[in-house]
C-alpha cells in the first residue's frame, strides 16, 4: 500500500509541475487576446494611455452593442459564413484528392508536377495581383463571392495539398494493396481507406481553411465592392473613420469576430486523436 | 526500429507502372491542373513578362529586356533587403520550429484539461495581424513596455528593441514565437498519427523516455517537420506585415525586408517592372531552396507508406 501511495503522490507533484509550466506559457501566449478583450471594454480615451491600462475602468460593455449598431455586422456575418463554408468544403475535397494521387499513385512527371504545385506559393502575390484581377474581371466575377470560392474547388491550394500529402504518406501502403486485392478502385481506396484514417489532418485542414477564409482581408477587399457583399474582416474598416479610428469599437467587433473561431477550434480538437489503427494489421 | 521492415517493398517491386494507375493519378489532380491553368498560370506568366518591361501602371509598358534585372543587381538596397530577409529566415525559422515542437509535445500530454491549453496556445494565431502588431509596439516600448519590465524584473537593463538597428530583427523574430500555434497543431496531428503499438513495443524493449523520443517520435514526426520547414521558409522569405506596420523598414533600413522593398517599388513608386523582376528573383531563390530540401529529405524524412517512384 505504501508503494502505491508514494507513487500517486509523485505523479500528483509531477502533474502539478506540468500544470504550472503550461499555465505560464498559456498566459504569455494569450497576451494579445487579453489585450484585445481589455481594449474592447475601454472608453475611447483610455485606449492609447501610456503606460497602457490592462484592466478597463470602467468596463464599457455597451461597446459591443454600439459596434453591432455602427456597422451592418449581421449581414457581414452571413456573407462570411457562406463564403467560408463553400470554400472550406471545396478545399478539403479537391486538395485531398490531389494529395492522394501525389502520395500514393505513380504517374509520369509526378515529382515535377508536385514542385509546380508548391511553386504557386513562392511568387509574391503582390505582382500577380493585377493580372489575377483581370482574369476575374474577364470572367465577370468581380463583386461576387466566386473569386473567393471557386479557385478552392480547383485543387484547394498548395498548402493544403502538401499537408494532406505528408500525412497520407505516413499511412502504410499495404492497406491500399489489401483493398486492391479485394477489388477496390483508387477512388474507393481514397474514400474508404485513406480518408477515414486521416481524421487528425482533415480536422486540422478544415480548421485552418475555415480560419484563413474567415480572417482573410486582402482578397475580399479587392473583389467585393458593394457593402452588401462585404465580409466581417473588411467590415471592420467601418470603424476606421476619416479623421480618427474608434479602436475600442473595432476591438469589440474583432473580439466578436474571433469568438466563433475559438469555439470552433476548441471543439475540433476532439478529432486530434490517433487516426491509424495498426492493430488490425498485426496478423498480416 | 520495428517499422522499417516495410511490407510494401515486396509489393512495390512486383508491380510495374500501370496505365490505369497513371490515368487515375492525372484524373485526381485534374481539378488542380485546371485551376492552375485558369487562375494561376496566366497571372504568373504576365508578371514574368512585366519584369522585362518598364511599366508605371498609368503609362503603357515598354519592353526593356533584362534591364530591370541588371538594375536590381546593382542596387545596394536590394542586397540589403535580401540580407535582412535571410537573417529572418535562417535564424527565425529553426527557432520557431523548435518552439513549435516543444509546444506540440507539451499539449500532447495526457493531462486533464489539456484541450484548454491547446486552445490557449493557438489563440495568438486567431488575433488579427494589425491588432497584434499594435500590441507588440507597446510590448517593445522602451519605457512602458512589458519586454523591458520583464528584463528589469530579472535584473537586466532595458533595451531599445525597435529603435536599435542591431535589435530590430531579433525583436521581430521574438514576436514571431507567438505565432507557433499553426505549426504546433500540424505537429500535434503528426504526433497523434504515431501508432501506440510502437511505443508499447519500445517500452517492452526497455526504452526510456529519451530513447523513445529519438527512436519513435522524432523519426515518425519527420513528414510533419518537413512540411513545417518548407512552408515556414517559403513564408519567412515573404515576411512583410510586421515590418510594414511596426517599423516601416527602420531603424536605418534594418528591417527593410525583401517584400517590403518590393511592395514600395510596386505601390509607392509604381515601378511594376522592377517589382516583378524582384519577385521573380525571389521565386528562383525560394524554388532552389525547396528543390535542395526535397533532395536532402531522402536522408532524414521517414515515410511509413514509403515513397514509390
Amino acid at each position: 500500500m505504501q508503494i502505491i501511495d508514494s507513487r500517486t503522490a509523485k505523479e500528483l507533484i509531477l502533474a502539478g509541475f506540468w500544470y504550472v509550466i503550461l499555465s505560464v506559457f498559456a498566459l504569455t501566449l494569450a497576451l494579445p487576446l487579453v489585450w484585445l478583450l481589455s481594449t474592447s471594454l475601454k472608453t475611447g480615451g483610455q485606449t492609447f494611455l501610456m503606460p497602457p491600462k490592462w484592466i478597463p475602468e470602467p468596463f464599457v460593455w455597451t461597446n459591443y452593442s454600439e459596434a453591432f449598431k455602427a456597422v451592418a455586422f449581421h449581414e457581414y456575418f452571413w456573407n462570411t459564413i457562406r463564403i467560408v463554408i463553400f470554400a472550406t468544403i471545396g478545399a478539403l475535397l479537391t486538395a485531398s484528392l490531389a494529395a492522394f494521387a501525389f502520395a500514393r499513385l505513380r504517374f509520369p512527371f509526378r515529382e515535377q508536377l508536385f514542385l509546380l504545385v508548391l511553386s504557386t506559393i513562392m511568387l509574391p502575390s503582390i505582382v500577380t495581383l493585377i493580372p489575377t484581377f483581370i482574369v476575374f474581371r474577364t470572367l465577370g466575377w468581380i463583386d461576387t463571392f466566386l473569386p473567393l470560392i471557386v479557385p478552392l474547388w480547383f485543387g484547394g491550394g498548395a498548402f493544403n495539398i502538401f499537408l494532406f500529402r505528408q500525412f497520407f504518406m505516413t499511412i502504410p501502403l499495404e492497406l491500399d494493396e489489401a483493398a486492391r486485392i479485394d477489388g477496390a478502385g483508387n477512388l474507393r481506396i481514397y474514400w474508404g481507406v485513406i480518408l477515414p484514417l486521416s481524421k487528425p489532418v482533415l480536422a486540422t485542414i478544415a480548421v485552418f481553411a475555415f480560419i484563413h477564409n474567415w480572417n482573410d482581408f486582402f482578397e475580399p477587399l479587392i473583389y467585393l465592392q458593394s457593402p452588401e457583399n462585404w465580409t466581417m474582416a473588411i467590415g471592420l474598416r467601418g470603424f476606421q473613420g476619416l479623421y480618427h479610428t474608434e479602436w475600442n469599437l473595432m476591438m469589440a467587433a474583432s473580439t466578436a469576430m474571433i469568438a466563433p473561431l475559438l469555439i470552433l477550434f476548441f471543439f475540433a480538437q476532439r478529432y486530434f486523436v490517433s487516426g491509424i489503427q495498426m492493430s488490425g494489421l498485426a496478423g498480416r | 526500429m520495428g517499422v522499417q521492415g516495410d511490407p510494401g517493398a515486396k509489393v512495390k517491386k512486383g508491380r510495374s507502372l500501370l496505365w490505369s494507375e497513371a490515368r487515375d493519378g492525372y484524373l485526381f489532380i485534374l481539378p488542380w491542373i485546371l485551376g492552375f491553368i485558369i487562375f494561376t498560370a496566366g497571372p504568373m506568366l504576365a508578371s514574368l513578362y512585366i519584369s522585362f518591361t518598364r511599366w508605371e501602371i498609368v503609362t503603357p509598358s515598354v519592353w526593356v529586356g533584362g534591364a530591370q534585372y541588371v538594375k536590381l543587381f546593382n542596387d545596394d538596397r536590394f542586397w540589403l533587403s535580401l540580407y535582412n530577409t535571410s537573417y529572418y529566415v535562417f535564424i527565425g525559422v529553426p527557432l520557431h520550429l523548435f518552439f513549435a515542437l516543444l509546444a506540440a509535445l507539451a499539449v500532447n500530454m495526457n493531462l486533464r484539461g489539456i484541450h484548454f491549453f491547446r486552445t490557449a496556445y493557438y489563440v495568438p494565431s486567431l488575433t488579427p495581424v494589425v491588432a497584434n502588431s499594435i500590441l507588440w509596439v507597446w510590448i517593445f516600448h522602451p519605457e512602458w513596455g512589458l519586454a523591458n519590465a520583464f528584463l528589469e524584473w530579472i535584473g537586466l537593463e532595458g533595451l531599445y528593441w525597435l529603435q536599435d538597428p542591431r535589435l530590430a530583427k531579433p525583436a521581430l523574430i521574438v514576436m514571431s514565437f507567438w505565432s507557433i500555434g499553426g505549426q504546433m497543431v500540424i505537429l500535434l496531428a503528426g504526433l497523434k498519427g504515431i501508432p501506440m503499438e510502437l511505443y508499447e513495443a519500445a517500452a517492452i524493449d526497455g526504452a526510456n523516455w529519451w530513447s523513445r523520443f529519438w527512436r519513435v517520435t522524432l523519426p515518425l514526426l519527420t513528414p510533419a517537420l518537413f512540411f513545417n520547414l518548407i512552408i515556414a521558409i517559403i513564408g519567412a522569405f515573404q515576411v512583410f506585415t510586421q515590418a510594414y506596420i511596426m517599423t516601416e523598414g527602420g531603424p536605418n533600413y534594418s528591417t527593410l525586408f525583401y517584400l517590403l522593398y518590393l511592395f514600395r517599388a510596386a505601390f509607392e513608386n509604381f515601378r511594376m517592372g522592377y517589382a516583378s523582376a524582384m519577385a521573380w528573383v525571389l521565386f528562383i531563390i525560394v524554388l532552389t531552396f525547396t528543390i535542395v530540401q526535397f533532395v536532402l529529405s531522402d536522408r532524414w524524412v521517414f515515410y511509413e507508406g514509403d515513397v514509390r517512384r
